[in-house]
């Protein structure tokens, strides 16, 4: 099930032997994602569950906060061997939940050294500009207003398929007829990227990265501003104020 | 997809549609899509969103009855859901509205998640009457909200059947956009 990296933790000899209790492991494939679900509805995990599906992502769905916070290790650092096992690409997660909030999960995931660089939607059925603004400044990547629809999905999926390089001669067919994208992205003219990571110019003393492991490496500055470019290119997406706020750097609205 | 801009006709109930679709070897040409559409809109309208819609995208050959499983988790939830505030309302003078609240708050999620229109509409004014403590007006929406779950209940399993009789007749379901 897994694709090459996904966590920063995921040692590359790890990366073949990946799997996660009781699910099974087809053959590497460099294009599957792998998505952490959090609701409490199961309605609506079901839901979300299947438009991961259906838009080629693998889905583990749970139902509280702390069972996402279980799943991941993060509740219990010293297992580390548990760590080394998991890979996630996305993690989803609705907003109100009893017990802890999608807000508090957040917070938790973005303070794990392990798992802060793993990009962390928030999914609630209220539109508080407020909220969604505390989500964005904590380090949501995006705010889905419920019910979720296939397109915000594909949305997703787009965006983090495009985030990724394509390495080691894997060729991966983008969703849209891009040239390959570095994570600091060419075009942008902001300011000089904090590392450059192309197929040629990786560490001599390690095999280059893949995809998704650039992405999550800690080579790399958490998510700054860069990201944001590549994030908002999708041409799927009808942006509205409204359903999406993304954390912005001035110059690339 | 086929647009028309007036429903001449219709059939007035199921057999009807059925009788169509068996009168065509080529089990649904034009127009007992035509025909079909119809039922199903009139069936639907007002009960349903475009959210059943969006759902009705997820189906396919590999999950043909997806939308049938979620609406009938969709509708356990809504009898736990009922019981748990039936339950709260109960305890008379010591009313949680906040637990009953909460409830309906969960209620209008999963409403809203599979398209139930006019129960989430209801879970709407329901929410309202929680926040300011009405008793007698949370009473009358939970009554409401059984009605209207249980009625959609009856049309969907209609609906689901008539689909189910089509394809066995040989013919598609066509996509409909609610």
């Amino acid at each position: 099930m897994a694709s090459d990296g996904g966590v920063s933790c995921l040692r590359r000899s790890e990366m073949m032997s990946v799997g996660i209790g009781g699910i099974d492991s087809p053959p590497l494939d460099v294009d599957e994602v792998h998505v952490l679900a959090v609701d409490d509805s199961l309605v609506d995990r079901i839901v979300i569950e299947r438009l991961l599906r259906i838009t080629s992502c693998k889905v583990t769905a749970v139902d509280s906060g702390w069972r996402a916070l279980e799943f991941l290790g993060i509740d219990n650092e010293k297992a580390s061997a548990e760590l080394d096992r998991l890979k996630v690409d996305l993690i989803i997660t609705d907003y109100c939940m009893p017990g802890m909030t999608g807000y508090e999960l957040l917070k938790k995931i973005k303070e794990s050294s392990s798992f802060r660089q793993v990009p962390v939607v928030i999914m609630s059925s209220e539109n508080v500009i407020t909220r969604i603004d505390r989500c964005l400044e904590e380090g949501a990547e995006d705010f889905l207003l419920k019910p979720v629809k296939l397109a915000d999905v594909k949305r997703l999926r787009n965006y983090l398929t495009r985030d990724v390089q394509v390495s080691n001669g894997n060729k991966r067919k983008l969703p849209e007829d891009s040239p390959p994208l570095t994570l600091s992205h060419d075009s942008s003219d902001s300011s000089p990227p904090p590392s450059t990571l192309s197929p040629d110019s990786s560490d001599s003393s390690s095999p280059p990265l893949s995809p998704v492991e650039i992405f999550s490496s800690p080579l790399l500055s958490p998510l700054d501003d860069e990201d944001d470019d590549v994030l908002t290119s999708s041409p799927e997406s009808t942006p509205s104020p409204v359903r999406r706020q993304k954390m912005r750097s001035p110059g690339l609205d | 997809m086929f647009t028309y801009h007036s429903l001449d006709f219709g059939p007035k109930n199921q057999t009807d549609v059925l009788e169509c679709c068996r009168q065509s070897n080529d089990a649904l040409d034009e127009d007992k899509y035509f025909v079909f559409l119809t039922f199903y809109r009139e069936s639907s309208s007002g009960f349903l969103d475009d959210q059943f819609t969006e759902l009705k995208k997820l189906q396919d050959e590999c999950s043909p009855d997806f939308v049938a499983e979620v609406v009938s988790l969709f509708f356990e939830d809504c009898e736990k859901l009922i019981g748990n505030m039936a339950r709260a309302l109960d305890q008379t003078g010591n009313v949680d509205f906040s637990l009953v609240g909460s409830s309906v708050h969960q209620l209008k999620g999963s409403s809203s998640s599979v398209g139930a229109k006019r129960v989430k509409g209801l879970c709407v004014t329901f929410k309202e009457c929680c926040d300011s403590q009405n008793f007698e007006g949370c009473v009358r929406c939970l009554q409401q909200v059984d009605i209207e779950y249980k009625s959609l209940k009856a049309k969907l399993q209609d609906l689901f059947s008539l689909e189910q009789q089509i394809v066995q007749a040989g013919g598609r379901i066509p996509q409909v956009d609610i």
